[in-house]
């Protein structure tokens, strides 16, 4: 169903993603999680919070204690490992995904206004991006969900707040440089309006670079969102975060280190996937690659 | 020149001030600061009293004003939690941090940009290969899971080296590995990219062709135009390693800044809080401020702009 999407929308594209292995890899592996996300309710073998305390730290399938009804083993309250995992994937997607809507829209708008605009305006949010990037990102973030009550919507909100420099610094150059190219001339000439040329000009013409941007800073939300639950201030228990079932699986580190080995795998995995797929789309879609 | 240093300093202390107005506000993120110190089950004259011991009472601008300036006389507040100056506190954990980061960065330094140069030299060979294998594998481990399988590895199956606490030197080792496993790929991937942009241009070409040795090409010409970009870097990996030690700070038990601002976070320590995001946007602003000037020094290029 993706062949004919991509097709329709830029063959050029398409074309040279298949002769990218690092993009075609990283597309796909990312493709299978996010399915895995999506469908979690239909292939998670048991309910990924119902607690057996009489199954407690089974072993997955390649110790011969294990038993086949939990093929990844269960954690320390008995809850099967192989459902958490899964429904894990859906909490780093999805906090990914909405820091991301957040941060993006935020950063995309001051970038395109500082970039279009040049001058004081850009001279401020300019001062914004340099202040934002002084601050200790994981310090800040830990002690605003702290402070607002750590649940899913703080978390993603504080993030998003947080994470909109990269956005910022890349679209404001983009729109610096598209500014005065001639089709935007030839449109500020017969009058469009200042909201047509920056929305519906510009930015659809930065497409590719956001999509790059996009990317690096998926990688980055789900890694500190592992960070932050890991931490004990991100997701709250019983949801199942990669994160924090590494930082639930530390006491049983000893004994059972296939606790955090096999989220810590799962996230590496997620990773790689979505940097891949980002570096491909970097070569595909940008100028030559230094 | 001057004028160049003049208006990133005055930049620089903009950001200094607007750093300080946010983790002073970070305070009130929670709405009422007293109440969080009393805890939510506290009692509301308990929360009042707290109110007005700590000054919380007065105009906002006031109080911030209060706790700037004793900030520049070297006062950042008292701990509620062990009711010792907070400068006290941080002074006795800020040794084990700016160990570990210094220690961390020079590594992952002397690691990076040799790779990065062998790596330029020959695109697509092994080294190259190599080098990239490590800055994609770099950038999606999380630090702290490999901290923790390093510990489960190296600490419990081998036993080679302690699995927490920074007693003896020992103890740095897998901190620091993991630290400037994280710092390297981004410092490796500029190195590289600076490398094979000053390998092109035409004085290299020239200094090839008049059959200066190849060593002496990369030390005497190529480096130094290769390095500008990596000492803005440096500087942003350096900050950033000093304050992401936090994480890993908690997974090897080290009695740094990071833990210690995790710990005073669960026990609603504030002051302590504040102050050393303070202290860790200064460092990170006074660095970035440093490297840009020294860039200024090594590049007349960049004095003219703004």
């Amino acid at each position: 169903m993706s062949d004919v999407n991509i097709e329709t929308v830029r063959p050029s594209v398409w074309r040279k993603m298949r002769g990218n292995t690092g993009a075609l890899i990283g597309g796909t592996l990312l493709a299978v999680i996010i399915l895995i996300a999506l469908l979690a309710p239909l292939i998670a073998p048991h309910d990924p919070i119902a607690q057996d305390l009489t199954r407690r730290l089974l072993p997955p399938f390649w110790h011969d204690r294990s038993v086949p009804e939990h093929l990844l083993g269960t954690d320390h309250l008995g809850r099967d490992y192989l459902s958490r995992m899964i429904y894990g994937a859906r909490v780093s997607l999805g906090v990914g995904l909405g820091v991301i809507l957040v941060s993006g829209t935020i950063g995309i708008t001051l970038g395109l206004i500082a970039g279009y605009f040049g001058g004081w305006i850009d001279l401020v949010i300019s001062f914004a991006i340099t202040t934002r990037l002084s601050l200790p990102i994981v310090l800040v973030a830990l002690a605003a969900v702290a402070l607002g009550g750590a649940s899913l919507t703080t978390l993603i909100t504080v993030l998003g707040l947080l994470l909109w420099d990269r956005f910022a610094v890349v679209t404001r150059a983009a729109a610096q440089s598209l500014r005065h190219q001639e089709f935007i001339e030839g449109l500020r000439a017969i009058g469009a309006s200042r909201t047509r040329i920056l929305f519906l000009e510009i930015l659809p013409n930065m497409r590719a670079t956001i999509l790059v941007v996009v990317s690096l800073e998926v990688a980055n939300v789900i890694l500190l969102e592992a960070a932050l639950s890991f931490l004990g201030l991100g997701v709250r228990p019983p949801t199942p975060s990669w994160g924090l079932m590494i930082s639930e699986g530390r006491d049983n580190i000893l004994f059972d280190p296939w606790l955090i080995a096999l989220p810590g795998s799962a996230l590496c995995l997620l990773v790689l996937a979505v940097n891949l797929f980002g570096d491909g789309m970097r070569d595909i879609t940008g100028p030559a690659r230094k | 020149m001057l004028s160049f240093i003049s208006k990133r300093l005055l930049v620089a202390l903009l950001v200094c001030l607007t750093v300080s107005a946010l983790s002073f506000g970070l305070m009130f993120v929670s709405g009422d600061p007293a109440i969080a110190i009393a805890g939510s089950g506290g009692r509301a004259e308990d929360a009042e009293a707290i109110r007005v011991a700590y000054g919380f009472d007065r105009p906002l601008v006031v109080q911030y004003l209060d706790w700037i300036g004793s900030a520049l006389t070297g006062n950042l507040g008292q701990s509620i939690y062990f009711n010792v100056p907070v400068t006290e506190i941080i002074g006795n954990r800020a040794g084990v941090t700016l160990t570990l980061g210094f220690i961390s960065f020079l590594v992952a330094l002397v690691i990076a940009v040799p790779l990065g140069v062998a790596a330029a030299l020959r695109p697509n060979g092994w080294i190259d290969r190599l080098a990239l294998v490590i800055a994609v594998s770099g950038q999606a481990i999380p630090s702290f899971w490999l901290g923790l399988m390093a510990i489960v590895v190296f600490g419990v199956w081998y036993g080679w080296v302690p699995i927490s606490g920074a007693d003896t030197w020992q103890g740095y080792i897998l901190p620091v590995i993991v630290l400037s496993y994280y710092a390297i790929p981004e410092l490796m991937r500029i190195t590289r990219s600076g490398m094979i942009d000053v390998l092109a241009t035409d004085y290299v070409r020239a200094a090839k062709a008049k059959g200066l040795p190849m060593h002496l090409v990369i030390s005497r010409h190529a480096l130094r135009n290769a390095v500008l970009p990596l000492v803005s870097l440096s500087a942003v990996q350096l900050g950033q390693l000093l304050s992401g030690s936090i994480v890993i700070e908690s997974v090897f038990a080290l009695n740094g800044l990071g833990r210690l601002a995790w710990e005073s976070l669960l026990r609603s320590d504030l002051p302590v809080v504040q102050a050393i995001i303070l202290i860790l946007s200064l460092l990170y602003v006074v660095l970035t401020t440093l490297a840009d000037i020294l860039n200024a020094v090594l590049d007349p290029r960049l004095r003219g702009g703004s």
